[in-house]
Parts: C-alpha cells; sequence; structure tokens
C-alpha cells in the first residue's frame, strides 16, 4: 500500500468458536487459493483465540498485517488490513459489522442465529465493504440497509421492522450504559 | 467421538441438527436451483437456494465453468420478480459468480432498468454489481448514468458510483477521468462518506499532478471536511504535498504543518492518530514539531480500548528509533504496558524501551521480558532479540545479563529464524565485547549439543574454530565439538572435523589429542568427511618448520582468494582430465552485479549468516577484496577503512565515491563509479589525482577499471605510499578520466570508435580522523585507571555558538572518528552539559581514550575540556592537535 492510498480493508472473517468458517469475505490477493485462506484463517484464529476480545476490541499484527478483532459467545469477528493502515480506521469497521450483525439478529450474536440468518449476514458485509474500499461504519445504517430490504421476504426480520430493531439496539445500548 | 453423557457434547450434538446446512452437498443444492426456471417464481424458496449456494461458495467449494454457466442463467430469470429481498440476492450472487463477458449482455438490461429505478437501494445496488461484472465498451454506453448517478440526491447512489469509479479507474482509466466535475461537486456533499469517496477518487483522478494534488489539499485544509475519514485521507494527501514540496528544494517555514497540528485537537480519534502519526513521519522532523504529536499519543497509551494503545505505542515504537529522546517522557506510561494482556502492546513496549531506557533500567526491564518471552510469536521474539542487541552494544557494561538471557531464550522452543536471530546476537556481542567472549562461546556450545538446525551447527562449529584457540582453555570446547562428529549428520561432522583442525594446529599442547581424534574421523562414513580428516591430518602431521607452518595456516585460515561466484563457474567449466584443476586459472577479478540481483539482495542478513557480498563492503568485504588484488597484496594488514565519501553531487551523469583505505605504509583510494547513462558505455576508467597539496604522500600506482556498463557499478584504485606509522594528512584533487562509446539502446551493443573525455569530480582529504579506528571498551573506568595517569594530557576548547549541545558533540565526535562508550552519545534533551566517553586505537595499534565534557552557557557559547589518555604520549598530542585544528 502506497501510503497515500485510500485505507483499505484486506478481508472481513466471521468464524465460530473452533476457527470454522461462518462467513467470509476477501478483498485482497494476498491469499490467492481457498488453501491458503484457511491456512490463513486457521493461524489468525490459533494465535488470537486464546485473548480475552469480549469486552473491548482486540488487535494483533500477524506477517505485516493489521488484525482487529472482538468475540461473542461463539462468534468471533475479524477485520484486517496492511501494515500501515489507520488501526481505529479498521476498527471503526469491526465495530460497525459486530453491532450492525447484533441488531440484525437482536442481539442474539451466536453462531445458529448467524447461520440461520446467514443471508441478512452476506447481505451486511456487501453493503460495508466494497472491494476493499470501506462503504459505511455505522451499524445503524448498515442493518438499516439490509433489513429495508428483507421486510417483504422471508428473512427472520418478517415479525420485526426496522423501527423495532433500531428499538432493541437502544434498549441494548441503555443496558451496556447501565452495567 | 459423541459421549452422550458428558453435558456439553449433548449440546454440541443439538446444534448440529439445527443448522441449516448440515449435510448440506453441492449436487443437491444445484438440483434445487432448478427452482429459478419455475413459471411462478416463490420469492422465499429462491432466496433461500441463493443463501445455500452461497454459503457453499464462501466455504471454498467452487463451481466448473458449466455449472456456474447453468446457475447464473437461471438466476437471470429471477429479475422478473418484483421481491426486493430476493432481487437482494440475486445481486449478491452475479457478483460471486463473476460471468464471462458474453454472459453479462443477459443481464445488463435488467441491471440498467434498475439503475433508473425509483428504488434507491436498486439504483446503489445495480450499479455495483454493473461496474463490477463490465467491460470498457459498455462502460461507455452507462457513462453517462453513472455520472448522473454522482450526483444523485440520494448518498447511497452516489456512494456507489464514486467507489466504483475508484475500482474502475484501474482498468478505464480514460473514462473515469471524465467523471471531474461531478466528482468535484460531490466532494461538497453534505454526506460524510460520499465527501470521502469523492475526495479519494478524485485524488486518484489527479494523482499524477502535483500541482493538482496540492490545490486541492489547499483548498480542503481551509475548509472544513466533516467525515473523519475524509480528514484522514485528507492528511495523507498533504503529507504527500510537503514531501513533495521538500523534494523540490522549497524551503522555510515547513508548509501545512498548522493544519497537521490542529487535526491533533480533532474529535475523531483516527484523525488525531492519522495526524499524530504524520507529523511523526515527516521528513527530518524537529522535536519541536514532534512535542504536540507525542503528548496526545501518550495519552492514548493510558486509553481503556487496546486498539488505540497498540496505535500509540506502534508509532512511539517507529519515533524511537529516529528520536529516542523524544519518546523518554513516555517512558513511565510505557512500562506499565509491559504487563498488558495484549501481548503485541507489550512487545512493542518492550522494545521502545529498550530503545529509550538508559543503563540503569536494564535489569529491571530484563527481568520483565523474560517473563512473558514465553507466550509471544515468534516474528515478535526476533523484534525482542534485536533490540537486545543494540542494547548490548550500546552499553557493553550489560553484557552478563543481557548474554544470561540471550542464552537462556536459546535453550527454548523456537524456529529457524529467531534461532538464528539470537545466535547472530550472541556472535555480535562476542565480536564487540571481548569479555563477553569465553561465556559467549560456552553458550553456543551447549545450544549446538542440541540443535536442529544443520546450518547453524555447521556456522557456530566454523566460529568456534576461529574463535575457541584463543581462548585461555581452548580444550574444554573439543569435547562439544568431537560430540557433533559421532551424533550429527555428514554436513555437521565435516564441519567439526575442521574446527577441530583449527585447534589441533593453533594449540600446540592440544595437536597429539586432535591428531587421535582425527585418526577416528578416517573410518566415517562419508567421504566428505573422510577426506577432510585426511587433509588435516596430514596438515597436523607437517615437520613444523617455520615455511609449512605458514602455509598451513594459511590454509585453514585464510580465506578463499578468489570470488566463490568466479570459483563455482570456474568449477563448473572444469572437464576431468588428466590435468589437474588449477586454482590460480579462476579469476580474481569480483564482476560487477546486473542491477536485478542486486535489487533481489535488498536485504542482507548481518553477524554471522552474512554472506560475502560482492562488491564488497564493510571491512570485512574490503579486506577480502583488496587482498584479492595482487598489487595490494604486499602493503599488510588493512588498518582502517573509511565510509564512502561522495565526489559527485546526486543525480549526475557519473555517480563516483571513493573509500579510503588505510595501510601502514600506504593509502589506497577506490574509485566506485556508477555511469547512469543507458546509451553509454566507459572503457578505461581511470582517476588522475593531484597530490600537490599532499606533500607526504607520493603515487605509487593506480589500476583502472576496464569497462563501466550502464547501471552496473565498477572500482578504479589509486595508490599512495606515505611515511609507514605517521597520520599524514593532505588534499588531493581528482579528475576522473574515460573513453565514451555510443551505445545503441535498441540492441546494447557499443560502438567500435570511442572519444576520450574527463570528469571533474571534488576534491578529497585524508584527515586525521582516518588514522582512528572504532573500537569500544567494556568497561571505561577500568580501562582509564588502567593507563597510566602521566600520559594524560589535558586541554580546553572554546567551540563557539552552536544549535545545541548535541550538535557540538557530534561534530567532535566525527573529527576524532572514535567509539563512544556507554551510551554516552545521547544527550538528555535541553541538558546544559555532558560528558562523553570515546574509545579508539590509532595508526601503530595504539590505544586511545577519551574524556570530553562539554559545558553551554545562556548564550549557547560551548566550551569543552578534553582530557586524552593514550598508550603513547605522542598519540595523546596527536588527538590534540586533531581537535586543535579541527
Amino acid at each position: 500500500m502506497s501510503p497515500d492510498s485510500c485505507p483499505l480493508v484486506k478481508n472481513i472473517l466471521l468464524l465460530d468458536s473452533e476457527g470454522k468458517r461462518v462467513a467470509v469475505k476477501y478483498y485482497s490477493d494476498d491469499w490467492p487459493t481457498n488453501a491458503a485462506k484457511l491456512s490463513f484463517e486457521k493461524y489468525v484464529f490459533s494465535k488470537t483465540s486464546k485473548t480475552n476480545a469480549r469486552t473491548e476490541a482486540e488487535i494483533t499484527l500477524l506477517d505485516s498485517n493489521i488484525i482487529v478483532y472482538k468475540f461473542a459467545q461463539d462468534l468471533h469477528f475479524f477485520v484486517t488490513g496492511g501494515e500501515n493502515e489507520n488501526e481505529l480506521i479498521l476498527a471503526s469497521v469491526l465495530q460497525g459489522f459486530f453491532d450492525a450483525v447484533a441488531l440484525l439478529l437482536r442481539s442474539n450474536v451466536e453462531k445458529m442465529e448467524a447461520l440461520e440468518n446467514l443471508d441478512l449476514i452476506f447481505l451486511c458485509l456487501d453493503e460495508m465493504v466494497d472491494q476493499g474500499v470501506v462503504l459505511e461504519t455505522d451499524p445503524n445504517v448498515i442493518a438499516g440497509k439490509v433489513a429495508m430490504q428483507s421486510t417483504e421476504a422471508s428473512g427472520s426480520l418478517s415479525e420485526q421492522t426496522l423501527t423495532q430493531a433500531l428499538a432493541t439496539a437502544r434498549e441494548h445500548l441503555a443496558r451496556s450504559l447501565l452495567t | 467421538m459423541a459421549q452422550p453423557l458428558v453435558k456439553k457434547d449433548d449440546d454440541h450434538d443439538d446444534e448440529l441438527e439445527y443448522s441449516p446446512f448440515m449435510g448440506i452437498e453441492k449436487g443437491a443444492v444445484l438440483q434445487e436451483a432448478r427452482v429459478f426456471n419455475d413459471p411462478q417464481v416463490d420469492p422465499r424458496r429462491c432466496s433461500q437456494v441463493i443463501t445455500k449456494l452461497l454459503y457453499l461458495l464462501n466455504q471454498g467449494e467452487s463451481f466448473t465453468k458449466v455449472e456456474a454457466t447453468e446457475v447464473f442463467f437461471s438466476v437471470t430469470k429471477l429479475f422478473q420478480s418484483k421481491d426486493t429481498g430476493l432481487r437482494r440476492m440475486v445481486y449478491l450472487i452475479i457478483k460471486e459468480l463473476s460471468p464471462s463477458s458474453d454472459e453479462v449482455i443477459i443481464v445488463t438490461s435488467s441491471l440498467m432498468k434498475d439503475m433508473n429505478s425509483k428504488i434507491d437501494m436498486y439504483r446503489a445496488n445495480a450499479i455495483r454489481v454493473l461496474c463490477r461484472i463490465i467491460d470498457g465498451t459498455l462502460l461507455t454506453q452507462i457513462e453517462r448514468y453513472l455520472k448522473q448517478a454522482i450526483v444523485d440526491k440520494n448518498p447511497v447512489v452516489s456512494s456507489a458510483a464514486l467507489v466504483s469509479g475508484l475500482h474502475l479507474l484501474k482498468t478505464n482509466p480514460e473514462i473515469v477521468k471524465r467523471w471531474s466535475n461531478e466528482v468535484q461537486e460531490g466532494i461538497q456533499s453534505r454526506s460524510a462518506l460520499v465527501q470521502f469517496h469523492a475526495l479519494a477518487l478524485l485524488h486518484q483522478i489527479r494523482q499524477n499532478d502535483r500541482l493538482a494534488v496540492s490545490k486541492l489539499v489547499g483548498s480542503l485544509t481551509r475548509g472544513s471536511v466533516r467525515s473523519p475519514l475524509a480528514q484522514c485521507l485528507l492528511i495523507r494527501y498533504t503529507s504527500q504535498v510537503i514531501r513533495d514540496m521538500a523534494n523540490h528544494g522549497q524551503s522555510g517555514e515547513r508548509p501545512f504543518y498548522e493544519f497537521l497540528e490542529s487535526c491533533l485537537r480533532h474529535k475523531a480519534e483516527m484523525v488525531i492518530l492519522e495526524a499524530a502519526r504524520a507529523i511523526t513521519e515527516l521528513d527530518g522532523v524537529t522535536s519541536r514539531e514532534l512535542t504536540p504529536a507525542i503528548t496526545v499519543l501518550q495519552l492514548f497509551l493510558s486509553s481503556p480500548r487496546p486498539v488505540l494503545r497498540f496505535a500509540a505505542v506502534r508509532t512511539l515504537n517507529k519515533v524511537a528509533m529516529t528520536h529516542p529522546m523524544a519518546v523518554t517522557n513516555c517512558n513511565i506510561d510505557m512500562e506499565s504496558l509491559i504487563s498488558d494482556q495484549n501481548r503485541s502492546i507489550a512487545t512493542l513496549a518492550i522494545t521502545t524501551l529498550l530503545k529509550t531506557g538508559n543503563e540503569s533500567s536494564v535489569e529491571r526491564l530484563m527481568k520483565q521480558i523474560t517473563n512473558f518471552m514465553s507466550d509471544i510469536a515468534d516474528e515478535f521474539k526476533i523484534v525482542v532479540v534485536d533490540a537486545i542487541r543494540s542494547l548490548c552494544v550500546k552499553f557493553p557494561l550489560k553484557y552478563r545479563s543481557l548474554m544470561t538471557f540471550l542464552s537462556n531464550i536459546l535453550r527454548e522452543e523456537g524456529g529457524f529464524e529467531y534461532k538464528r536471530a539470537i545466535v547472530d546476537s550472541i556472535v555480535t556481542i562476542i565480536r564487540d565485547i571481548p569479555d563477553a567472549k569465553e561465556s559467549g562461546l560456552l553458550h553456543l556450545c551447549e545450544f549446538i549439543e542440541d540443535c536442529e538446525f544443520t546450518y547453524l551447527s555447521t556456522q557456530i562449529l566454523h566460529f568456534l574454530g576461529i574463535e575457541g584457540p584463543n581462548t585461555s582453555d581452548p580444550s574444554k570446547y573439543i569435547r562439544y565439538i568431537y560430540n557433533r562428529v559421532h551424533l550429527e549428520n555428514a554436513t555437521v561432522r565435516a564441519a567439526a572435523v575442521s574446527t577441530l583442525a583449527k585447534f589441533g594446529f593453533m594449540v600446540e599442547s592440544l595437536k597429539p589429542r586432535i591428531t587421535v581424534l582425527l585418526k577416528r574421523c578416517i573410518y566415517d562414513s562419508d567421504d566428505e568427511v573422510r577426506d577432510r580428516a585426511t587433509l588435516y591430518l596430514s596438515v597436523l602431521g607437517g615437520d613444523g618448520t617455520v615455511d609449512t607452518d605458514k602455509e598451513s595456516k594459511d590454509f585453514l585460515f585464510g580465506s578463499l582468494e578468489v570470488p566463490l561466484v568466479n570459483m563455482e563457474t570456474s568449477l563448473k567449466n572444469y572437464e576431468p582430465s588428466e590435468e589437474a584443476f588449477d586454482i590460480n586459472s579462476v579469476p580474481k577479478e569480483v564482476k560487477s552485479q546486473p542491477l536485478a540481483e542486486k535489487k533481489a539482495q535488498g536485504k542482507k542478513p548481518t553477524g554471522l549468516g552474512a554472506p560475502p557480498a560482492a562488491p564488497a563492503s564493510g571491512f570485512d568485504g574490503y579486506e577480502r577484496l583488496l587482498s584479492s588484488i595482487p598489487e595490494f597484496a604486499a602493503f599488510g594488514k588493512l588498518f582502517k577503512s573509511s565510509l564512502p565519501v561522495e565526489l559527485t553531487e546526486a543525480e549526475t551523469e557519473y555517480a563516483v565515491n571513493v573509500v579510503k583505505h588505510i595501510f601502514d605504509s600506504h593509502v589506497v583510494f577506490q574509485y566506485n563509479c556508477t555511469n547512469t547513462i543507458p546509451e553509454q558505455l566507459l572503457e578505461r576508467v581511470n582517476v588522475i589525482v593531484d597530490a600537490s597539496e599532499a606533500e607526504e604522500f607520493s603515487e605509487v600506482t593506480s589500476k583502472a577499471l576496464n569497462s563501466l556498463p550502464y547501471d552496473s557499478p565498477g572500482q578504479a584504485f589509486v595508490v599512495f605510499e606515505k611515511p609507514a606509522g605517521v597520520p599524514a594528512v593532505g588534499k588531493f584533487s581528482n579528475t576522473l578520466t574515460f573513453v565514451v562509446k555510443e551505445v545503441d539502446p535498441s540492441t546494447g551493443e557499443a560502438e567500435d570508435d570511442g572519444v576520450e573525455d574527463e570528469y571533474q569530480l571534488e576534491d578529497l582529504e585524508v584527515v586525521a580522523g582516518d588514522y582512528m579506528v572504532k573500537v569500544g571498551v567494556s568497561n571505561f573506568r577500568n580501562a582509564w585507571e588502567s593507563m597510566d595517569e602521566e600520559d594524560e594530557r589535558v586541554d580546553e576548547y572554546g567551540l563557539g555558538q552552536r544549535e545545541s549541545l548535541g550538535e557540538a558533540v557530534k561534530a567532535v565526535m566525527d573529527l576524532l572518528g572514535m567509539q563512544t562508550c556507554e551510551g554516552t552519545e545521547t544527550i538528555p534533551l535541553n541538558a546544559r552539559s555532558h560528558t562523553c566517553l570515546l574509545s579508539g586505537v590509532y595508526i601503530g595499534n595504539v590505544k586511545v581514550l577519551v574524556r570530553a565534557q562539554f559545558g553551554m552557557d545562556s548564550s549557547k557559547d560551548i566550551a569543552m575540556k578534553l582530557t586524552v589518555r593514550a598508550e603513547d604520549v605522542s598519540v595523546a598530542e596527536a588527538i590534540h592537535e586533531i581537535v586543535a585544528s579541527g
């Protein structure tokens, strides 16, 4: 990456508690084959799984890549960027992803729920980053974009409108402020 | 595997049952995909199938060309459904399938329809999908809509078009460049992200137009950019403009610094970080410019968020490499980070402290490091080991605790690179600090007892063979070496045999025992080991006359007189015949390397693993180079080689620098020449030196460079004789003479006829500092007291007004060319007085120690008291003369 270029995300990973893929998205050519991707995921998982990234996002530098990550129940969220990337930009992408998923899964952030709503997760990734360029980091906007289109469809937000989803989010926020 | 009685596994089984993708199989899903072709589209069902397809792709499953085409065609039928959720999934799967250009046609019209739809989300998504899959010709057709989309009132649509523009710029720059006006409008957008995307695109469009970028930055730094992301971009572009301006010789107050500084007070942390980092990376940043950036980073160090702490400590770590004093203020915060839960942060904190810390804190630091060394990755450990090595060179007194630390980690688990870093560090310490030699060698011996890396074992054995025999009790190493002969593979056994032979030759008392050991090796199963043993036995069995002794010594310890590359080529060309291979037939000239090869060398490993690089640099390299030239062989041992001195301005036709090699009664100038003109070939390159201002020197000989092609450096030499052992000084003027031949750039062939020409170079001086070698002492006080006080010479000097104390200290250090000891080269910020301890060896092998005390008064006038002790009074006086005349 040349120092004056646009901030780029190299990949976003959502893995389970054994390091297996739930949903992943690669935006750079650093890992050309599926095998390379899998071994990267395995490596990252093994280097991070013992850390406590549940309250605050954690960060590490592996093979000249900055990786920010956060865990919730049996889900592990990762965002990878180049060595010279601004860590806080990557962290804001991670936080956006994490919170948007929490909104879309109605705070039930766990593997089964994620798999059952995998379409929402895929849409969420699609609305956040386009070929490495950050599209949106505000979780409410991301979830809004995803949910708006799912209301008519079979999606699991069928019984729950966006307003409700946002209400849940506010409630969630209030709870986290109180504790 | 499943244990029904264990609760945890119970849960696990339940989970598996619930997974919607349990037992999913590609063939079956492809069958299911036929539902897309149904006349009545069931949106819910279709969405599910698409999700399953996406799941398979995401898990790394790949579709064959036929399968992908089939799915793609049936998916396109789904455009007839009005269901928005389904449409969204269709967009996703089309992007994943990345259809070929002839397939794209099928969806183009549907997507173009969506691009003009009333539903914002359709517009935005259709743009992103279409731009992802189309080629140049189609792009011209939809260009009009894209330009319209950029200025769409919906920010999502606008962003989609701008981001697509960023990607398209790589493949179709001429088209995207036509959108500047619309993009410009985007920068004024009220939406934060549109502003960000527009700025990124506009900069990409104009990046090669320096003036335009500068104008863009100039106007935006005055206005207000709303989005933090856009602000980060702006900071990056500003740094670039500052760099460009500096490159083009604009001096005075640094432009835009105020803007960067104001960003340190931005409300978004990512902007603060970006600005702080930009400031620390400014070329030639001053400590005044650094201070505000360091202050905000220091605040980040105590943040509860690991990401912030990491970002701050990583930036400070980089600053510490160039401005250690600027970071010392953060040392207390940094020390508390050693126990940070996040090991990356802790490692960075430690290496920063190792760079900025002082002598008294070394032991405490080492204790803290030991605790956490075991649970960090190898790449972090290597960083720590490197930092410790430089620390040891800085504070030689502390070698004991540092060496203990290194030997401890050497025993622990670790990969090759990590182990090599440790071994290299120990070797460096042994070389630099004589006191550390014996313990260091023993640590290495213990390591090879249980070393899985052949490369490291052989390197250590070689090193032992050179250093071991000169220790107080060489016999204690023999056991370790001989064990290798029993326990290791053939390569290591052969190396061990050579090492044994060196001990046997150097230490007379060990000779009979070594001979016995070597005799046993004659029965080794490997040819090479047997050959070496036989060879060395005959060398050791020599009759002890002076003549054979010298030959044997050269054979065992001398370096190969020919470059390895040449040797290899000659050996390859040798055909087995009656005639034996003659090593004298190998050319000794170092061939100039092609440029590509040199670049590939890039990072050279240092220490033990460093291969002899050609063309050589560094003392060892120079020594090898000079000894390979027969004319110079008689000059004796090389005393010192200077750093290269540039004799031409940067970016001239011919780049020439010179290295001064000092021998006892000769001085050799090595002119390193580079021809920077592709259309020229230079031949018979020589340097004519006028030594009229250097009375004590007389030219002996010169060695011209036969041919100097474009961009492959070569060397010419000129040799002067001077009175033996005398530090003669003088000034030399140089002229480069050569024959120029035109080269046809297309064929690379030179014309036959050349023109003689010459080129004036800058003058060269031999100064007294050239006769001083930097040699450190591990304990300055002991060394100082062991020298005769009678021979001390003291004097005081006024150094006049200086910018800072540091500048004066550096000037004196440069003048004397001596090694600073005990970390006295770093001067505390704002100090008014300082004592610098220097040591070195003067020509004639006279050890010299200098204690220089500096003081500064309020008007920045600096005075220095210089106390010199040397093994020879005349040398102490000579040092004063150097300073007095400097």
